[in-house]
């Protein structure tokens, strides 16, 4: 009988102690304590190359994301590179894997500054990352050039912030919902930074502007059980679904909401986070005619998109599709050497100054970088998934939307942040 | 009373879903007492073997069919091999036991990363699995569900039949029951193991095939769900069948209730407080088996 002779005190014990190895090897890795004092990293510029920095996960559970992102960032770089690079000198790329893991990023992001020297850095996508490196580069005064809307309520110096911020995405979504008549919500998101402070936004705009939020579900992020959210959902009333899931979940919710009898046409569901490449791995079967928000589709219309696109399938494959974050990775690269041109030097403090009113005419219009905030002038883009799983634009701001992380040019907003 | 059907029917659902994992952890941690922690790892093969054999079979009907004594054979050969690798050589020291599978399940879920790449891959479900049956009333029952639903009875009949019934569930019980005495009655008890473990690594590749209908599939998608199946056999009381069958429905009522009146996170939290009180009350778990066995 020896084996129904383990105690359960004994196995629960085995259990959870192979639990927390588990999650101590995860915490494990250390911060960067190397505080020699907090002399800005000079960037090595001496050379005939000049090193960048790509800090993007290239394993663990991002990096179905992220790998694409990497992938355009290395496609602008040799673009740079084919037409002269910048102020004459080559760029040369150095990766750095953050492997899905918050502590490696900012352990990664100053390998990269100390010792490659780098003269800016591009990646990240979580907003967990972000805020993992922030104080890395604000330490070393080093830049990082950040490609994935975010929920807003942010401003360092040593950022520049190429995806959209609240107001150039889901402000606008709402405003579209709220025009099509949409006015009951029911907002379900995964358990984190982003939906959370997302749907608070949300709240917020709802009380001011008539529109009602009938529930508020939250799922563990990767958690594939939405049976009852999905009934809630069925339950509640609601005219459309606000969807702030973040990953995998979206695959279960969606298999769920399809299977629950519930459609885009009896209640459409509007996500901020699934683009081009997340339609591909949720299957468009279960995502067609459903709405998106963005900034860019790989339909989006333009010879400065028909050259992108055509670019990037060339490089890397006729059947991978591009999506809003490459694309901001892949400007964030172009509108970098626009400012060191402009300032005539890599120096960090000199590439800031010269950052205001730089302009690209890029695949997903015309965007402009904003000094003060350091973020970019977007439109602002609604979509819906097609049979092929490319996102058709049905709805767009018409302009550039000028940037407001802190929300302060929106008075419902007053009681935020 | 729509609400109660229906969140009565998603419990039970998320019941067919643990009963489907902790079915073949019943055999092989239940009836073995082998804690093997690569447990989830098999019902990632079985999930894999779905995805492979629909990108060969166009059909997702078919592939779907068959897949499911495919991945039975390719997860029950996964065991066999680990059980004759590594379990036989460790069945007096459990605790090293947990261990080494926990190591082999680290090196398996890095096998499939390099096998399929590090995203995770969907299949795509019959189109008769991706409706659902309408009673009226506003109460819908989810093919794709009702489908788990099935497959979860369906393999706890077999189970029960091959257990009861069979020369071969006569020998595994015996062996359960006093190893020395089946030994000596000649019973070939080393060859019981590797059945056994056989039938319960297979029965994890069949959870597999059932979970590509619910998320997608991943290389660390095992380790979501072995942590809830060694909660039912502990509850149900360790080695019993019917135990684990109670379990797994009451747990899914209950967390499908509370998710309903609280949120996700909430209604995890109490479910695993009432399985902790109820440890507290009945260590030995809902059903217990009775022997003279000193241990």
């Amino acid at each position: 009988m020896s084996g129904l002779s383990i105690s359960r005190r004994g196995l629960l014990a085995g259990i959870s102690a192979a639990g927390a190895s588990a999650a101590l090897s995860a915490c494990g890795a250390k911060t960067g304590s190397d505080t020699s004092s907090d002399s800005a990293a000079k960037a090595d510029t001496s050379g005939s190359t000049v090193k960048v920095g790509l800090l993007n996960s290239l394993s663990g559970t991002m990096a179905i994301s992220e790998v694409t992102v990497h992938n355009a960032l290395l496609l602008a770089i040799k673009e740079i590179n084919a037409a002269g690079g910048v102020l004459g000198k080559k760029l040369k790329a150095v990766s750095q894997d953050g492997a899905s893991d918050w502590p490696t990023f900012a352990e990664k992001a100053e390998a990269l500054i100390k010792d490659d020297k780098v003269a800016a850095t591009f990646g990240c996508w979580t907003s967990a990352s972000r805020k993992a490196v922030k104080p890395v580069f604000e330490r070393y005064k080093s830049l990082l050039f950040y490609p994935v809307q975010y929920e807003g309520l942010e401003q360092s110096p040593y950022i520049f912030y190429i995806g959209a911020t609240t107001n150039q995405q889901i402000v606008p979504a709402l405003d579209y919902l709220k025009k099509q008549g949409l006015t009951k919500l029911y907002l379900v998101g995964s358990d984190y930074v982003f939906p959370r402070t997302a749907n608070k936004e949300i709240q917020a705009y709802a009380k001011a502007k008539g529109m009602t939020v009938v529930g508020e579900d939250y799922a563990p992020l990767g958690s594939t059980e939405f049976g009852t959210i999905v009934n809630k959902v069925k339950d509640s009333g609601a005219d459309a679904v606000f969807n702030t899931l973040n990953g995998d979940s979206n695959v279960a919710f969606f298999k769920e909401y399809k299977s629950s009898g519930l459609t885009a046409k009896s209640m459409p569901v509007l996500s901020v986070s699934i683009a081009e490449e997340e339609v591909k791995s949720i299957g468009t079967q279960y995502l067609e005619d459903q709405l998106t928000a963005w900034n860019y589709y790989q339909t989006t219309p333009g010879a400065a998109n028909t050259k992108f696109v055509a670019a990037y399938q060339a490089e890397y494959g006729k059947d991978k599709p591009t999506s809003d974050p490459m694309e901001a990775a892949y400007i964030s690269v172009y509108l970098w050497k626009e400012m060191v041109e402009k300032a005539g030097s890599f120096d960090v403090a000199k590439v800031k100054a010269a950052s205001d009113g730089i302009t690209l005419d890029a695949p997903e219009g015309k965007v402009t970088v904003d000094g003060a905030t350091q973020h970019v002038y977007k439109t602002a883009r609604i979509g819906t998934v097609g049979a092929d799983g490319l996102i058709t634009e049905v709805w767009n701001s018409g302009k550039p939307i000028k940037p407001d992380p802190y929300l302060k040019g929106y008075d419902w907003a007053s009681g935020l942040s | 009373m729509t609400v109660i059907l229906n969140q009565s029917f998603t419990g039970i659902s998320i019941g067919a879903v643990l009963l489907l994992i902790a079915l073949g952890l019943t055999l092989t941690f239940g009836q073995m007492g082998v804690i093997n922690m690569a447990h989830g790892e098999f019902i990632m093969a079985g999930a894999y073997t779905t995805y492979v054999l629909q990108k060969s079979i166009s059909s997702a009907g078919v592939s779907l069919l068959v897949a499911l004594p495919v991945a039975f054979l390719v997860a029950g050969a996964m065991g066999v091999l680990l059980e004759w690798l590594l379990i036989r050589r460790l069945y007096t020291r459990p605790l090293d036991t947990l261990l080494v599978t926990w190591g082999v399940s680290l090196m398996l879920q890095q096998l499939a990363r390099d096998i399929f790449g590090a995203p995770n891959v969907q299949t795509h479900a019959p189109d008769l699995l991706t409706g659902n049956i309408s009673l009226g009333g506003g109460i819908t029952l989810a093919n794709s569900r009702l489908f788990i639903l099935g497959l979860a009875l369906l393999s706890v009949l077999a189970l029960t039949l091959i257990l009861k019934l069979t020369p071969l569930g006569r020998r595994i019980r015996a062996v359960v029951q006093n190893r020395d005495l089946a030994e000596v009655s000649g019973i070939a008890t080393e060859r019981v193991d590797r059945t056994t473990f056989f039938i319960g690594s297979g029965l994890a590749g069949v959870a597999g095939v059932a979970l590509t209908l619910v998320g997608p599939i991943g290389p660390t998608m095992g380790t979501n769900y072995i942590v809830d199946a060694f909660l039912v056999v502990v509850v149900g009381g360790i080695g019993q069948l019917k135990g684990s069958v109670i379990t797994a429905f009451a747990l899914g009522v209950l967390q499908s209730v509370l998710e309903y009146s609280t949120t996700v996170s909430v209604a995890k939290v109490i479910v695993l407080v009432a399985i902790v009180a109820f440890l507290q009350w009945r260590p030995q778990g809902l059903y217990t088996l009775r022997t003279r066995s000193l241990a």
